[in-house]
């Protein structure tokens, strides 16, 4: 279990005071000019020596990203964008980041930006966070106040502005490239990579797009040092995280814990256990909407990180849990998710706007059984077809869930299909 | 003018409302604050404001007419404002969701039914909300213009499903009497406060940090000075 002096996040649940007085209490902007005298390249070479990841769900190394921005600043301007779109469902974390540690960002933006030869960063807060804008833009103009941020930064001679910018209700927005379209100021379309940000980005210059979560950690693990963020968790998955768990447990929260926790501890210990006991589970999903659900029999074992939930055909994503008790239909549970993709996709490639719809109403016929057995095979294999055709990833995460429940609950499938028609008798197969 | 796309059982924003206001320009104060937002961005980029501006015009629509919406007439001025085609304006409008180019009620409610709030009971807060608003198809406003309901995909507040939202308060942790109880306040004309209707501390474990075990959540209140 992380012990107390280990977490990041000591007021993740806003029992203390959220603005700058209180988080310099909490060790905030704590020798934050002499981290930037440092130097870029340390910066760097501290974070990727720490071993983060990306928390916003694919898991890339922080480090490794900032050093694909070009070395000098020539004539475009470096931008850091911010990603605080937050919208995968079952995910909360950076909500509880933007309005109960906002300094942890700013200082974060600050340190990164410098990493990377930004003098100007950008935070994209989704349009439903009002009460969160509000608060972390109070944090921002604190800061610039205190001559923290703003024309020569902590007294260091760098120059650095923050600004926050609000979406308008779009998940795809949380994908790199369409967070970029839709600052802007167009539809949130994702582009084509290459060019990735790094060599063209927001206004055609050098952008890195980063997650919150992994920009809030950044001061504690230069604070800190490298070795100590990478003694937390396991090898390659290192560090501390947010977890989110939702759905049937007895006290849902979030909850930061060390990477590499077992799944069940995790359940058990913080959040109460699963509603009706552990045997009461009927399956969960482990990494927010987009990644495949697991079946109770996993979940006794699994080790949430990376590299544990890539071995059981799952992933860490933005590690929202969501569990499931033996009362939920998991048919139903994941055609709902059908229909986000559907709502939610840009409609930009043929493959998930045509697809997405199509999974989504033979999902709803799978939920009655109105169907016919081999359609589950059907369903599988345009799955398929979608995943990795596709500009964005939106695709292969309207595919995931769908292999997730037919991997694991094909039977249950079956079963539905066959009390269907020995309800109703056969179902003359519609055009989809 | 009859809209035949009432017939949708879902409302879909796609569909540019034909009624509304002739004529739409920003207050003072609003322009000013439009100004504001477009002066955040470099010079030559002020397309970018494009959204903020959106949401001021609806802002400035609710204070004068009681319902947070977007005429065609506001996406114009926009355009204006910005020197942009008024396309441009037209489909960033209809893109987000959070952009209504018809009217809503007073209390525009956005239930979210996404799986987390689901699992938790969602579907009897929309009942509710449905309720409130005689039964009109959801997107269509009751006949008293206090209520429009709307369906919403996942509002990031997972860990206290389920959700409504209203204006710019989630209301958290609800089931089907709470989500009465609010909308009786709404009816009186009252805002009740925002946040966990079971009065949790944000999203820590319900009954943090005095529950037995939950001093295993760590971030005991004395750890902070």
């Amino acid at each position: 279990m992380l012990a107390d002096r280990d977490r990041i996040f000591t007021n993740l649940y806003g029992q203390a005071d959220w603005r700058l007085a209180g988080a310099r209490a909490r060790g905030d902007w704590d020798g934050t000019k002499a981290l930037i005298e440092k130097g870029r390249e340390w910066i760097v070479e501290e974070v990727k020596a720490s071993g983060l990841r990306g928390r916003g769900g694919a898991g890339f190394p922080t480090g490794l990203k900032w050093s694909f921005m070009p070395k000098q600043v020539k004539d475009r301007p470096h931008y850091l964008v911010i990603n605080a779109d937050e919208s995968e469902p079952g995910t909360c974390k950076d909500r509880d980041i933007l309005r109960h540690e906002p300094h942890k960002l700013i200082e974060g933006a600050l340190l990164a930006s410098v990493a990377i030869g930004a003098h100007e960063a950008w935070i994209y807060i989704r349009g439903e966070f009002h009460a969160e804008y509000k608060r972390l833009q109070h944090a921002i103009d604190e800061a610039y106040e205190a001559g923290l941020i703003g024309k020569n930064a902590c007294g260091t001679g760098y120059d650095f502005d923050l600004k926050v910018t609000r979406g308008a209700g779009a998940y795809i927005c949380g994908e790199e490239t369409a967070l970029l379209e839709s600052l802007e100021g167009k539809k949130g379309m994702p582009r084509l990579k290459p060019p990735f940000p790094a060599a063209v980005g927001l206004w055609g210059c050098p952008t890195t797009v980063n997650n919150v979560e992994s920009i809030a950690v950044v001061p504690e693990i230069l604070r800190r040092g490298a070795s100590w963020f990478a003694s937390i968790g396991r090898p390659k998955n290192t560090g501390t995280k947010i977890f989110c768990i939702s759905g049937h447990v007895n006290r849902p929260c979030n909850v930061e814990e060390a990477l590499g926790i077992p799944l069940r501890e995790l359940i058990e210990r913080y959040a109460g256990g699963v509603r009706g006991g552990w045997d009461n589970l009927l399956a969960v999903i482990p990494g927010g909407s987009s990644v495949p659900m697991l079946p109770k029999h996993i979940c006794e074992t699994v080790l949430m990180d990376f590299d544990s939930l890539r071995e059981v055909n799952s992933g860490l994503g933005t590690a929202g849990v969501i569990v499931m008790d033996r009362s939920t239909d998991p048919i139903r549970a994941i055609a709902r998710l059908s229909r986000f993709y559907k709502h939610e996709s840009c409609g930009q490639c043929t493959p998930c706007r045509e697809g997405t719809g199509w999974l989504w109403r033979v999902m709803e016929r799978m939920v009655e059984g109105r169907a016919e057995i081999e359609e589950i095979d059907v369903l599988e294999e345009v799955t398929r077809e979608i995943e990795g055709h596709t500009i964005c990833a939106l695709g292969d995460a309207a595919a995931w869930p769908v292999q997730g429940l037919i991997r694991h609950f094909r039977p249950l499938m079956e079963e539905r299909i066959r009390a269907f028609k020995s309800r109703k008798g056969a179902v003359p197969l519609a055009a989809e | 003018m009859t809209q035949p796309s009432q017939k949708l059982a879902r409302w879909t924003p796609a569909h540019l409302f034909d009624g509304g206001p002739e004529t739409f320009a920003f207050s003072p104060a609003y322009r000013a604050k439009a100004e504001a937002q477009m002066a955040k961005y470099p010079p030559g980029r002020q397309a970018a404001a494009v959204k903020a501006l959106l949401d001021l015009a609806q802002r400035q629509m609710e204070e004068e007419t009681g319902a947070r919406w977007l005429p065609r007439a506001a996406m114009d001025h926009v355009a204006e404002m910005l020197a942009l085609p008024r396309i441009r304006v037209y489909e960033v409008a209809t893109f987000y969701t959070m952009f209504k180019t018809r009217p809503v009620g007073r209390f525009h409610l956005q239930v979210c039914t996404t799986t987390p709030c689901w699992l938790r009971g969602s579907d009897t807060v929309l009942a509710a909300c449905r309720r409130a608003a005689g039964n009109v198809p959801d997107g269509e406003v009751s006949l008293d213009g206090m209520f429009s309901v709307e369906e919403v995909e996942c509002l990031g507040a997972c860990v206290n499903a389920p959700i409504l939202w209203v204006g710019d308060e989630f209301y958290e942790d609800l089931d089907g009497e709470a989500t009465e109880r609010i909308l009786e306040a709404f009816r009186r004309g009252e805002r009740p406060g925002a946040g966990s209707v079971r009065r949790r501390q944000a999203s820590a474990p319900e009954g943090w940090p005095d529950v037995e075990g939950a001093a295993l959540t760590s971030l005991a209140k004395t750890d902070i000075e």
